[in-house]
């Protein structure tokens, strides 16, 4: 009736802003101090580490472990595994598979997939391909941009398909799976450069991005160029986020992260720059490496540092949260799946700078599955919201390196495809048993 | 808050616990529903409801399965508009045509299933949809500090780290995250949906504690509760419905846990001195 009763031991009378006297804690099981846990210390660095993997956030340490094993598995069985030329050859031969897979991060990230991927890859490069031919003769600039811009396009399509009319993006990319196939034939049935469904790519920019080198000395410059700005980024950032008290790594991971991917680095450039040529000098980094990781940069910055990226993660675990939050879902979506296609086309791109031509048998049924694999290979999730364009980079390499270690030990394409399938088998376990463990956490 | 906890004590509750309605005191209640009624169809889920919640006060809103409570958060968090009354806040009548509306004027309602992202962190779900940017890029300093700052307001110390996803944390802690989501939004009023079902008994009181704490901040805190212990223990006033009637309102000091679940199963209690 007149003040409020102290019913309880909860209700203190109201004392403005402050909470004067220490709180009861009455909950905490493991009581830490303070809420702010500076990881500063290494022990409990590695500490949290462990609780997030028991939390179902493995990282990429069980993939890359799986990579080592799969390189010590055909290097002891193959000397020439780990030779320069077939290293460069894998590195040529992932780089299709890692930019299909960190396209459908962007589906696998929102909970989606996208099966044209392959398809739409096709018609990217056909347009591409078929733009530099005669009688069009496009600078390579001008056919790249078109050719990429039809990509998102159809992203964009597929994506309000999903969205606006709430179809599933199953079946809609389904759709797009046979579709796109017809439009790539009818692309080559009704270009005259196309000869037999082949339409060859001789622009020099366009075919040297795989087949072309960079020097010797471009290729150290860059790496030093590249290692540096990325140590000062990290050191940087930690520096400022340890001055600030913020949650923030040990420095001593910080610098052993630098010092491993300096070391691989290294490693890949040195590799590259070995002769491999049997009559003439061949040597270098192919271009397609700086490409494929300045993708890999350019769109881990995005889903990492800005708003959509961040809204894309929490569409994928709870789609009802982020409309609550009053995130536009549908637009966020949308554009995943623009990205998706997009980064589809870049793929294309790369698939016909290898080849020298595309073709109207372009297998895209095939090359979306070792998408969707080496996205779930390196680390993404299929139930939704976990998934990393590095996850990509390590899943490509991986089927990459199956495929071709496979190969050198003569294993058949039907050994290939089981192998693979084993592969994809135990990745997508090693996913289920994490996140069971995570939920139940 | 003006008048903190104080507001219109000595005018709320004036002795008709059975009729409910609130003499206006100097300060109005910081959201205050007259007359407000819905129906759908022949189902009158709301008949002519006098609510008044007051700023730093934890309000209870009790009753029976079917009684009118979701149907009454669900107009005051804007989700739909009531067919006849209105909604004052303070002392101005307001339409919540949205959710958006609710939120503009600093209502955030916890829905039970928290609306939380379970493989995002304490940091990242905190500002969920809100989140600060430098130079186009997240700001996630600000965003931690603010993160931190607010969490130790409201004492919630109990997380190991701000930075650990969602998925991570227990029931209470996860309302605590919830909570202090809404406090981060600067929410005026905290409609909690059942917030302590499904915890354990130590959990419950670790919510209980940071509802407390949550209104002598200031805040106003309407919860749904089917719990008369925790009600008992947290609320400052109890508004009982039964069939979507108010059949009582006023201080928690007014009522007993006996004429409450009179007044919730049949609507009427046992004329008393009161």
């Amino acid at each position: 009736m007149t003040v409020p009763p102290a019913s309880g031991p909860g209700t203190d009378p109201p004392v403005g802003q402050q909470v004067a006297e220490p709180e009861p804690d009455v909950l905490t099981v493991a009581p830490v101090a303070g809420g702010e846990v500076v990881a500063d210390s290494l022990g409990e660095y590695l500490r949290g580490w462990w609780a997030r993997i028991k939390g179902g956030d493995s990282g990429v340490l069980p993939i890359l472990a799986g990579l080592v094993i799969i390189v010590v598995i055909f290097q002891s069985q193959q000397s020439v595994f780990l030779s320069s030329g077939n290293i460069v050859n894998l590195l040529t031969q992932a780089a299709v598979f890692v930019l299909l897979g960190l396209a459908e991060i962007f589906a696998l990230v929102l909970s989606e997939i996208d099966l044209s991927t392959g398809y739409v890859a096709g018609v990217g490069a056909m347009i591409i391909a078929e733009l530099l031919a005669s009688p069009n003769n496009w600078p390579w600039w001008g056919a790249v941009v078109v050719g990429l811009a039809v990509t998102a396009a159809i992203g964009a399509l597929q994506g309000t398909l999903i969205t606006r009319l709430k179809l599933p993006s199953f079946i809609v990319t389904l759709a797009g799976l046979l579709g796109w196939q017809g439009v790539l034939i009818w692309l080559a049935d009704v270009d005259k450069a196309a000869v037999g469904g082949v339409v060859r790519v001789s622009d020099p920019v366009v075919y040297n991005l795989v087949n072309g080198t960079m020097s010797p000395v471009a290729g150290w410059v860059t790496l030093v160029v590249v290692v540096g700005l990325y140590a000062a980024v990290t050191l940087g950032r930690s520096v400022r986020r340890r001055r600030h008290g913020l949650t923030t790594p040990p420095l001593s991971i910080t610098i052993a992260t630098i010092a491993l991917v300096a070391a691989v680095g290294i490693a890949l450039v040195a590799i590259c720059n070995v002769n491999r040529g049997a009559l003439v000098v061949l040597q270098g980094v192919p271009w397609v490496v700086p490409f494929v990781v300045a993708v890999v940069v350019a769109w881990s910055w995005l889903l990492a540092k800005t708003r959509t990226g961040r809204y894309m993660y929490a569409i994928g675990a709870n789609p009802e949260a982020a409309r609550r939050a009053g995130i536009n879902v549908a637009r966020v979506r949308t554009f995943g799946f623009l990205m998706c296609s997009l980064t589809a086309g870049l793929a294309g791109l790369v698939y016909e700078s290898r080849l020298g031509s595309i073709a109207t048998d372009i297998d895209g049924g095939t090359l979306v599955l070792y998408a969707v694999a080496a996205a779930v290979i390196g680390g993404a999730s299929l139930f939704g919201g976990r998934g990393k364009p590095v996850h990509a980079l390590l899943g490509g390499v991986v089927i990459a390196a199956v495929y071709n270690g496979l190969g050198l030990l003569g294993v058949t394409a039907a050994g290939q495809d089981m192998a693979t399938a084993l592969v994809l088998l135990a990745a997508v376990t090693v996913d289920s048993l994490v996140r069971r463990r995570g939920s139940t956490a | 808050m003006v008048g903190d906890g104080a507001v219109g004590d000595g005018a709320v509750g004036d002795g008709a616990v059975g009729d409910g309605v609130v003499g206006n005191g100097a300060a109005p209640p910081l959201l205050a529903l007259r007359e407000v009624s819905k129906s759908f169809g022949a189902v009158r889920a709301l008949d002519r409801v006098d609510l008044d919640v007051p700023a730093g006060q934890v309000t209870a809103l009790v009753g029976d399965n079917g009684a009118g409570k979701s149907s009454l958060i669900k107009t005051v968090a804007g989700l739909w508009s009531p067919d006849a009354g209105h909604i004052r806040w303070n002392g101005r009548t307001v339409v919540l045509r949205s959710p958006k509306d609710a939120e503009k004027l600093g209502i955030t309602t916890i829905y039970q299933d928290l609306a939380l992202c379970d493989n995002l962190d304490i940091v990242q779900n905190m500002f969920l949809g809100h989140e600060p940017r430098r130079f186009g890029v997240l700001d996630e300093a600000a965003m931690e500090l603010a993160s931190r700052n607010t969490l130790r307001e409201l004492a919630v110390t109990s997380v190991r780290s701000i930075r650990q996803p969602v998925a991570s944390l227990s029931g209470g802690q996860r309302q605590s995250v919830a909570v202090a989501k809404a406090v981060m939004a600067r929410a005026q009023l905290v409609i909690m949906d059942e917030p302590t079902a499904a915890l354990g008994v130590s959990q419950t009181q670790q919510v209980l504690d940071l509802i407390a704490r949550l209104s002598t901040q200031g805040v106003a805190v309407l919860m749904i509760s089917h719990n008369l212990n925790d009600v008992f223990e947290v609320a400052d006033r109890i508004a009982v419905l039964h069939l979507g009637r108010m059949v009582a309102t006023g201080p928690a000091a007014d009522l007993d846990r006996q004429s409450v679940v009179e007044l919730m199963t049949t609507g009427t209690r046992a004329v008393r001195g009161g």
